[in-house]
C-alpha cells in the first residue's frame, strides 16, 4: 500500500505534505496542531476543545465567521480535538484550494485581533451544550470520564476527557485563549497535509505563499506525564446513571500508539469482539445470551494506551456472570493462544480496515489525516506500509504473549454502570463514584 | 509574493466533474444490475436494494420488515450463522444492513480478490436465508432489549413520538424497529412468509462497484443472482394509495425525562415525496433554512443565542410524503425560547424575511460546487445509483442536477416555502424535563401539551 507524498518543511517549521490523487476534482486540506487536552492542567480542563471552537469564529482579515466562504465554495469542513492533537480540515473543489489555504493561514496567524468577549461567551455556551448533548443527556455518557479518572492519577494529562469538566469550561477566561494561541498555534507545532487533485509543485508553492509569512514560534515544551503507578490489585467502581440495563467497563493500561504490542492488542480486540464469530460475541451474545452487546478495543495514544471491553447485561443477567465469562475467555486466550483460523480472519480484517480508511482524501480520517498522523507521531508520513506490516507480522504466539502480559486480572479497572438506586447490581465491593 | 489579505482569493472556474459511468443491464429474472468501475483501492462492494421497508409492515406487525432483514445474516445457503461470519471475516468483508421506510439495503464490501465470494455470499443472504427458530428467538430478544435501551435515548424517543404524532396508522407512523408489543408477538412463520412474498428479483437492484471491470463485476453478479426466482413479485407499495392523516389533535407533546440536561426537539409536519417536481427548489430552501452550518436556524440558535450545539432542518424525501422537521437538542432552561425562535424562522422565510440574493447564491453554490464530493468512493457511487433505482429517477439524474439547482431563483424558493411549510400545521415534540418545560408552553399557542412517559404511556395501551 504505497501512498506517494512529498514533504517540504517551510523556514518557519511548518511541515507541508502533498499527495496527488486525481480520481475526483477535490482536494483535502488537513491541518494538525500538536496540542490537545493533554496540554491542559487540572482545573483548566476542556480548554483545548473550547479553543478549537473559537478558531471557527473569524480571524483578523475575514471576521465574518469561518464557514461562510468555504461552504459557498462547495467545501465541507470541520475540526476535532482529542487528548493528543487538534485537527482542522476542509474538503473543497480544486478551485477553492487557495481559498482554504488563505482561511487556514489567516486563523493560524491572525486569530487574536478578531477575538471578542461576545464570541468567547457564545462558544462557551455552545460547548456546554455540546457536553450536555453528548455526555450528560446520553445513556452511559459519564462512564468514559469515570474510567479515565480511575486509570490515571490526578496530575496525569489523561486523567480527564477532552470535553473537560463543566465547571472548568464555565470558569475559562478569554486571557487564557491568548496564551494558548501564542504557545501552541504556531507553524512549528503544526503539520499541513494536502491530498487530492493537485499538482505537487503548485500545492507546495501555494502553501509556502500563505503560511510562509507567519512567525514559526518556539517548539512547545513536551508534556510531562508522571509515571502511572498501578495499584497491584483491581479497582472496582460503580456509577449510577439513567439507564435500563447494567453495563460493565473493563479497562487496562496498554502500550502507546505505534509502540511494541500495540498492533498485537488490536488483533486481540478483533479476536475477542470483531464480528459474530469473535470469542466474546459468540459466547456472551450468541450462545449464552448473557449480554446484549460486547465491544473490545485497543485505544492507543501518545503517552500510553488503554485496552477496554464494554459489555451490557441482558435483562435478568448479572455483571458478575459477565465478568466471570470474560475472565475465562481472556484466560483461554492467554493460555492457549488463538487458532490459525482466527489469525487468518483477523489479519484479513486488519488489512481490509486499513484499506477502507484510505478510500477518501480527507474529512474525518482519509489519506490526508493519516499522513499527518504518521508525520506527527512517528515523523514519517510514508509509514503506511510499515504500519500495515505491524499487523502482518503478528503471530499466534505474539497474540498469546500480549494477552498474558497486559490483560491480567489484577491490573483491571472495573466500572459498573447501573440504573439509579440500583448499586446492588454492580460487581460486589464496588466503590461509588460520582461524575457530573 | 506577499499575501493579499485585503480580500479573499477568487475561486476561478469550477472544475468539471467526470461522472463515473454506470452500466445497466437486466437479467432474465428481471433483476436490474448496475456496475461501476472504481480502481483507486483494491476493494469491491456489492449492494442489494429491495424496495421493502418498514412501510410494508402489516398494521399489527410494526418491525416485521426490520427483523426479517436482521435475520438475513443469521445463516444462509450451506452456512450457519457462525460459518457465514467466519467466511465474511476471511475475505475482509464489511457487511452493512440498513432498513428504512421504503427499502432494505444490504451492502457487502470486501478485498477485490474475493469479489466472486462476496457476491455469492450476498446472494445467499438475500435469496436463501436460513430463517431458523433458534436464531429467530435470539434476534427477537436482542431487538426487544434494544427497544428497552432506547427509552433512555432522547433522540430515539423524539423520532418515535414525532413519527407517531404526524402519521398515526399511516405506513410511516412507526420507526423500523417497531414496538415491544409487536416484537413479542411476531413469529418465525411470519418472517418466512414475509421474506417469500417480498424478496423477489423483479423489483430488486444489485449494484456492483469497485476495482474490477464492468464485465467482471456483471459476470460475478449474474453468477450469484441469475438463478434467483421467487414466488412473490416484490413490487413496492404505491404511496399514492395511502391516505395521509390530517393534522393531529395534539399539536405539542412532551415526553417527560425528569432532570434532563437538555430538551430534544422535533418541530414539523408531513412534507413531500422524493419525486416532487419541486425537489431542487426544496433543496435550496432547506440549505438556506437549516441544511448546513451557515443556515438561518443554526446561526440563530447556536451562533447567536448559544442555546444548542447545533440545529438543522430537513425534508425527509421518501417514496411517499416523508416528514419535514427542525431537529435540535437545546439547553432545558431555554426550551420554549428555542421553539419560538425556530417557529419564527419557519414563518419568516415564507414572506417576512424571504430568501435574499446572497443566501440564494450561497445555498445554490454549496449544493452545486459540493456535488463532486458525492462521487469519490465506489460506495458513494453505489449509494447514488441505489437512490435512482429506489425513487424511479431517470438515468441522467446526476448530469442534470447542477443545472436544475442553478435554475432555482428567489421566487421559486419563496414559492416552495409558502407551499411546503405551513405554520398552522406544525407540531412540536419535546423530550425533556416536564417541570422545566411545561410552565412556558402556553406561550407557544399550540394548546395543552399531551404528556407521555418514556414508555409512551398513555399512547401505548389505549
Amino acid at each position: 500500500m504505497n501512498i506517494p507524498y512529498t514533504r517540504q518543511t517551510l523556514d518557519n517549521g511548518l511541515d507541508v505534505l502533498v499527495h496527488e490523487d486525481h480520481g475526483c476534482p477535490i482536494v483535502a486540506v488537513n491541518l494538525w496542531y500538536h496540542v490537545g487536552s493533554k496540554n491542559e492542567t487540572p482545573g483548566r480542563t476542556g480548554f483545548a476543545h473550547l479553543f478549537e471552537h473559537l478558531m471557527f469564529e473569524g480571524s483578523q482579515h475575514y471576521d465574518k465567521g469561518y464557514f461562510h466562504p468555504l461552504q459557498e465554495a462547495g467545501g465541507l469542513l470541520n475540526g476535532s480535538t482529542n487528548a493528543d492533537r487538534t485537527n482542522y480540515w476542509e474538503v473543497v473543489p480544486t478551485n477553492a484550494l487557495e481559498l482554504a489555504l488563505w482561511m487556514e493561514s489567516d486563523r493560524m496567524g491572525y486569530l487574536l485581533p478578531a477575538l471578542t468577549d461576545a464570541k468567547f461567551a457564545n462558544q462557551r455556551d455552545v460547548v456546554l451544550n455540546e457536553r450536555r448533548q453528548n455526555y450528560e443527556n446520553r445513556p452511559y455518557g459519564f462512564a468514559g470520564m469515570a474510567v479515565m479518572a480511575a486509570l490515571y492519577p490526578e496530575d496525569h494529562p489523561y486523567h480527564w476527557m477532552t470535553i473537560g469538566a463543566a465547571e472548568d469550561i464555565q470558569a475559562a477566561h478569554i486571557d487564557d485563549v491568548r496564551a494558548f494561541f501564542q504557545t501552541y498555534y504556531r507553524p512549528r507545532n503544526a503539520s499541513l497535509a494536502l491530498a487530492g487533485d493537485v499538482d505537487t509543485a503548485q500545492a507546495v508553492e501555494l502553501a509556502a505563499r500563505y503560511f510562509g509569512e507567519l512567525d514559526g514560534g518556539d517548539e512547545p515544551t513536551p508534556v510531562h506525564a508522571p509515571p502511572v503507578v498501578e495499584f497491584g490489585s483491581e479497582q472496582r467502581l460503580v456509577l449510577e446513571d439513567r439507564v435500563e440495563l447494567p453495563r460493565l467497563y473493563l479497562s487496562w493500561h496498554s502500550p502507546s500508539i505505534f509502540a511494541a504490542d500495540d498492533a498485537e492488542l488490536d488483533l486481540v480486540a478483533e479476536i475477542l469482539s470483531g464480528g459474530k464469530t469473535s470469542r466474546l460475541y459468540r459466547t456472551l451474545v450468541y450462545q449464552e445470551r448473557l449480554a446484549t452487546e460486547v465491544a473490545a478495543s485497543q485505544s492507543s495514544r501518545e503517552l500510553g494506551g488503554y485496552f477496554q471491553i464494554i459489555v451490557t447485561a441482558a435483562p435478568g443477567r448479572t455483571l458478575a456472570e459477565l465478568d466471570r465469562a470474560i475472565g475465562v475467555a481472556i484466560d483461554v486466550l492467554a493460555n492457549e493462544g488463538p487458532t490459525l483460523d482466527e489469525m487468518e480472519r483477523c489479519q484479513a480484517q486488519a488489512e481490509a480496515n486499513f484499506i477502507f480508511r484510505l478510500q477518501t482524501v480527507g474529512g474525518f480520517g482519509g489519506k490526508s489525516d493519516q499522513l499527518n498522523a504518521y508525520n506527527v507521531f512517528v515523523g514519517d508520513p510514508g509509514f503506511f506500509e510499515r504500519d500495515l506490516d505491524r499487523y502482518r507480522r503478528v503471530t499466534a504466539a505474539s497474540v498469546q504473549r500480549v494477552a498474558r502480559a497486559w490483560l491480567q486480572p489484577e491490573r483491571r479497572v472495573l466500572l459498573s454502570v447501573v440504573p439509579g438506586g440500583r448499586n446492588d447490581l454492580a460487581l460486589a465491593g464496588s466503590q461509588p463514584v460520582s461524575v457530573s | 509574493m506577499r499575501v493579499d489579505r485585503a480580500r479573499l482569493p477568487a475561486l476561478g472556474a469550477d472544475p468539471s466533474l467526470r461522472f463515473p459511468e454506470i452500466r445497466r443491464r437486466t437479467l432474465s429474472n428481471g433483476l436490474r444490475v448496475c456496475t461501476v468501475e472504481h480502481h483507486a483501492v483494491p476493494l469491491v462492494s456489492f449492494l442489494a436494494l429491495m424496495p421493502v421497508g418498514a412501510s410494508v409492515d402489516p398494521i399489527d406487525r410494526p418491525g416485521l420488515a426490520a427483523i426479517t432483514s436482521d435475520m438475513l445474516d443469521e445463516g444462509c445457503g450451506d452456512l450457519d450463522a457462525m460459518a457465514l461470519h467466519d467466511t465474511l471475516g476471511r475475505i475482509g468483508g464489511h457487511l452493512d444492513s440498513e432498513i428504512g421506510s421504503d427499502a432494505t439495503i444490504l451492502t457487502l464490501s470486501s478485498l477485490a480478490r474475493f469479489a466472486d465470494r462476496a457476491s455469492g455470499l450476498l446472494a445467499d443472504m438475500v435469496i436463501r436465508p436460513r430463517l431458523e427458530a433458534l436464531d429467530f428467538q435470539r434476534v427477537r430478544e436482542l431487538r426487544l432489549n434494544r427497544l428497552i435501551q432506547l427509552r433512555d435515548l432522547a433522540p430515539a424517543l423524539a423520532d418515535r413520538a414525532f413519527a407517531r404524532l404526524l402519521y398515526r396508522d399511516h405506513p410511516y407512523g412507526h420507526t423500523p424497529l417497531g414496538t415491544e408489543e409487536s416484537l413479542q408477538s411476531v413469529t418465525l412463520s411470519e418472517v418466512r412468509a414475509f421474506h417469500g412474498a417480498k424478496f423477489a428479483p423483479a423489483h430488486a437492484t444489485v449494484i456492483a462497484a469497485g476495482d474490477a471491470t464492468h464485465d467482471a463485476l456483471a459476470a460475478s453478479v449474474e453468477a450469484a443472482f441469475g438463478g434467483w426466482s421467487a414466488p412473490g413479485s416484490g413490487a413496492p407499495p404505491d404511496p399514492a394509495l395511502w391516505t395521509l392523516p390530517g393534522p393531529p389533535d395534539d399539536r405539542i407533546v412532551i415526553v417527560n425525562r425528569p432532570a434532563a440536561a437538555q430538551s430534544e426537539l422535533r418541530i414539523g409536519h408531513i412534507g413531500v415525496p422524493r419525486r416532487t417536481p419541486d425537489y431542487h427548489a426544496l433543496l435550496v430552501l432547506n440549505i438556506v433554512l437549516g441544511g448546513q452550518f451557515v443556515s438561518r436556524i443554526n446561526m440563530n440558535l447556536r451562533e447567536d443565542k448559544g442555546y444548542t450545539y447545533g440545529a438543522r432542518t430537513s425534508f425527509d424525501f421518501r417514496r411517499g410524503a416523508g416528514p419535514f422537521s427542525v431537529t435540535a437538542s437545546v439547553q432545558s432552561d431555554v426550551t420554549i425560547e428555542a421553539v419560538i425562535e425556530a417557529l419564527n424562522e419557519l414563518q419568516a422565510i415564507r414572506g417576512d424575511r424571504p430568501v435574499t440574493a446572497a443566501e440564494l447564491q450561497t445555498g445554490r453554490a454549496a449544493l452545486t460546487r459540493g456535488y463532486p464530493r458525492n462521487f469519490e468512493t465506489a460506495e458513494q457511487v453505489s449509494r447514488g445509483a441505489a437512490q435512482l433505482a429506489l425513487y424511479d429517477l431517470p438515468d441522467d439524474y446526476f448530469s442534470t442536477f447542477v443545472p436544475k439547482v442553478l435554475a432555482v431563483d428567489e421566487a421559486a424558493v419563496t414559492n416552495v416555502a409558502q407551499r411546503y411549510i405551513d405554520p398552522a400545521r406544525l407540531v412540536t415534540v419535546i423530550v425533556g424535563d416536564r417541570e422545566k418545560v411545561a410552565p412556558g408552553v402556553a406561550r407557544l399557542n399550540m394548546g395543552t401539551p399531551a404528556e407521555l412517559t418514556s414508555t409512551f404511556e398513555p399512547w401505548i395501551g389505549r
